[in-house]
């Protein structure tokens, strides 16, 4: 283990990592050259791996993600930024229709080993238009892997995972967990796509967590044992492929879950995952799974109201406590 | 212009036979409701697919449309799989699973025909960005029609192939029509005047003369692998088929159609080669070898059996 890094420091490490590693490994996206990324996010791949490797382009998700999809085809390994999650729509076309196709239809003979990093979620006072995170839209594409990671470590080795990754994956980064510093992995620590981790075990309640919800599961958890509950924590990490596995034997050993998503709820992840709990764990379940998420409606910019948006440790804790009653 | 040596003149002619004989005989078998779903035949553009190819090497790439069995055949593909894959039988070119708009051939470079306008617009310029990194010099071919210059992501990729000096052409098969309208009653502007905007040379072509394609796309190769950058050819073609297979093409008028037949790219580089000496029954020969050709793929092809369930979800992710 390094030293104490940030999220933000993670990804970028993994990404001059991959690079020196493999010359197929190319980043392309705005202002991520000279400028260093608009959160600082590639400071200093300009400078170490030059114009041809590190390529700032203009205003044009459709078309330099659809471009990047072509240089998978042609033999790169492109990271290519969409600098906010909400843009993703942008590329919607070039991520459904091509990237997460052509492997399929090609009978195998193309593959697109892509990464798609997006920097999503709600603060600062960005506004309706650029806090938004779409991963339960590309997580119900098949041919698409969708990771989503909580912290510094996860973020850097899943990260390396992705880039080795022959598939298009959309990696999102939660940009208010940029500053937040853990100690992460070295060169070769790489991790395996498709893994859910407990972050704190427990025994009366599954809290579920995508992203920074983990953390403030966590700070629930602390609060849920001053009153005697035990929750268990677990951070999703991957939405697809899903660890159903992993997420089943957190329901079977705590009997309750809940799914806690920085996403409006209706048809959200939390859907996927208290569906496929329900069915993979019916027997073992005392409550129904419960799911908290953002509020179902755009995300305002004004301090005031953006601070309801998103369940806090309160409003978790009262979650637990309610499917405790049951 | 000096004219171009008989075998690239016999050359393109035979891939335009084959791509005629190989379309024609789809159209029969449409009609017969042996193809299962849509197909969208490229009869009379053929030359634009025969010169363009022809004047790339074997390690560049193609990226095609929707109207793309002409590229596919002419980038060097046989017919049988090809044929095969638009019937959707299990010994297609991609196992029988997505037939005609997604034809995609590795070996040979072809990133694939597509089912979106535009769709393999990014693709070859990304191939042409790839190949720029990798500096190894290849070269990459968008094939469009001129309904995909409405579309917003093909000029975007025009823009950053001409910003990034990427080995690329554009080769628009401007026949005139976006499916079942006529692009002039739907494009503002004057096309070239649109691609010229984006300060890349662009050749106003005769789409219906193979020779001609074939120069201007030999020109256009030597400068993007020079290093020179992209450039767009704007190839006036016309389609004699429709949209698609079962289009009666009632959009079309006659006065038009009698006059773009008149300049079929088959019939006029064959009169050319019979005035330059070549035996009518030299190519007469030819013909009948592009006939027995597609002859065969539609008959193995009928015989192959379909693909079966195990492949439905084969190779989602590799």
């Amino acid at each position: 283990m390094t030293g104490a890094t940030t999220f933000r420091d993670a990804v970028r490490d993994a990404l001059a990592e991959e690079m020196d590693r493999d010359p197929r490994v190319i980043l392309i996206g705005e202002d991520v050259g000279p400028a260093g990324g608009v959160f600082q996010q590639t400071q200093g791949l300009y400078d170490r791996f030059g114009p041809v490797r590190v390529i700032d382009t203009p205003i044009s998700e459709a078309g330099f993600v659809g471009i990047a999809i072509g240089a998978a085809m042609a033999g790169m390994r492109p990271v290519v930024e969409v600098m906010f999650g909400d843009f993703l729509t942008l590329g919607l076309d070039q991520i459904v229709n091509q990237a997460a196709k052509v492997h399929w239809m090609s009978g195998g003979q193309f593959r697109v080993p892509l990464v798609i990093r997006s920097a999503v979620g709600v603060g600062g006072a960005t506004g309706p238009q650029h806090s938004q995170s779409f991963h339960a839209w590309v997580a119900h594409v098949p041919g698409l892997k969708v990771v989503y990671p909580s912290g510094p470590a996860d973020a850097k080795a899943l990260f390396k995972a992705a880039v080795r990754d022959d598939n298009p994956v959309i990696f999102f980064e939660d940009r208010m967990s940029y500053g937040a510093k853990a100690p992460v992995g070295g060169p070769e620590d790489v991790a395996r796509l498709g893994e859910s981790a407990v972050r704190r075990q427990g025994s009366d309640i599954a809290l579920i967590g995508i992203g920074r919800m983990t953390a403030l599961a966590l700070e629930a958890a602390d609060r849920l044992a001053d009153d005697g509950i035990s929750a268990e924590v677990v951070d999703v990490r991957s939405l697809r492929p899903l660890d159903v596995e992993g997420l089943t034997a957190a329901l079977r050993r705590t009997h309750r879950a809940l799914v806690l998503d920085p996403a409006p709820r209706a048809y959200g992840a939390g859907a996927e995952i208290a569906a496929t709990l329900q069915e993979s764990a019916f027997d073992w379940l005392d409550a129904p799974v419960g799911r908290l998420g953002m509020s179902e409606g755009p995300v305002p910019f004004a301090p005031a109201l953006e601070r309801l948006v998103l369940p806090d440790a309160t409003r978790i804790v009262q979650g637990a406590r309610e499917l405790i009653g049951r | 212009m000096a004219e171009l040596d008989q075998k690239t003149q016999l050359r393109l002619w035979r891939d335009m036979v084959l791509i005629r004989a190989f379309e024609t005989r789809l159209q029969t078998l449409f009609r017969a409701g042996r193809v299962p779903g849509l197909t969208h035949l490229c009869t009379g553009q053929e030359a634009v697919a025969a010169g363009t190819c022809a004047a790339l090497a074997e390690h560049d790439m193609i990226a095609s449309s929707h109207r793309g069995h002409g590229h596919t055949l002419a980038r060097g593909t046989p017919p049988g799989p090809v044929m095969a894959e638009i019937l959707g039988r299990a010994t297609g070119l991609c196992g029988g699973r997505v037939g005609s708009m997604h034809l995609f051939d590795a070996e040979r470079g072809n990133l694939g025909t597509n089912g979106i306008v535009g769709g393999g617009v990014p693709l070859a310029v990304g191939a042409g960005l790839a190949a720029r990194a990798a500096g190894d010099g290849r070269v990459a071919a968008a094939f469009f029609g001129d309904g995909a210059l409405n579309q917003g992501v093909v000029l975007e990729c025009v823009n950053m192939a001409v910003i990034w000096t990427l080995p690329v052409l554009m080769v628009c098969e401007h026949n005139g029509y976006g499916e079942f309208t006529a692009s002039d009653e739907v494009t503002a502007g004057d096309i070239r005047d649109r691609l010229a905007a984006y300060d890349l040379p662009v050749e106003d072509i005769d789409g219906m003369d193979a020779s001609v394609v074939f120069e201007t796309a030999a020109r256009a190769v030597a400068r993007a692998r020079a290093g020179k950058g992209p450039t767009a050819i704007l190839a006036r073609a016309w389609r004699f088929s429709g949209h698609h297979a079962g289009d009666a093409q009632d959009y079309k008028d006659d006065a038009e159609t009698k006059a773009w037949r008149a300049r079929d790219p088959i019939e006029r580089l064959r009169a050319r080669l019979e005035a330059d000496g070549v035996p009518a029954a030299d190519l007469d020969a030819i013909e009948a070898e592009a006939g027995a050709r597609v002859a065969k793929a539609a008959r193995d092809a009928l015989a192959a059996r379909e693909p079966d369930s195990a492949q439905l979800l084969q190779g989602v992710y590799a």
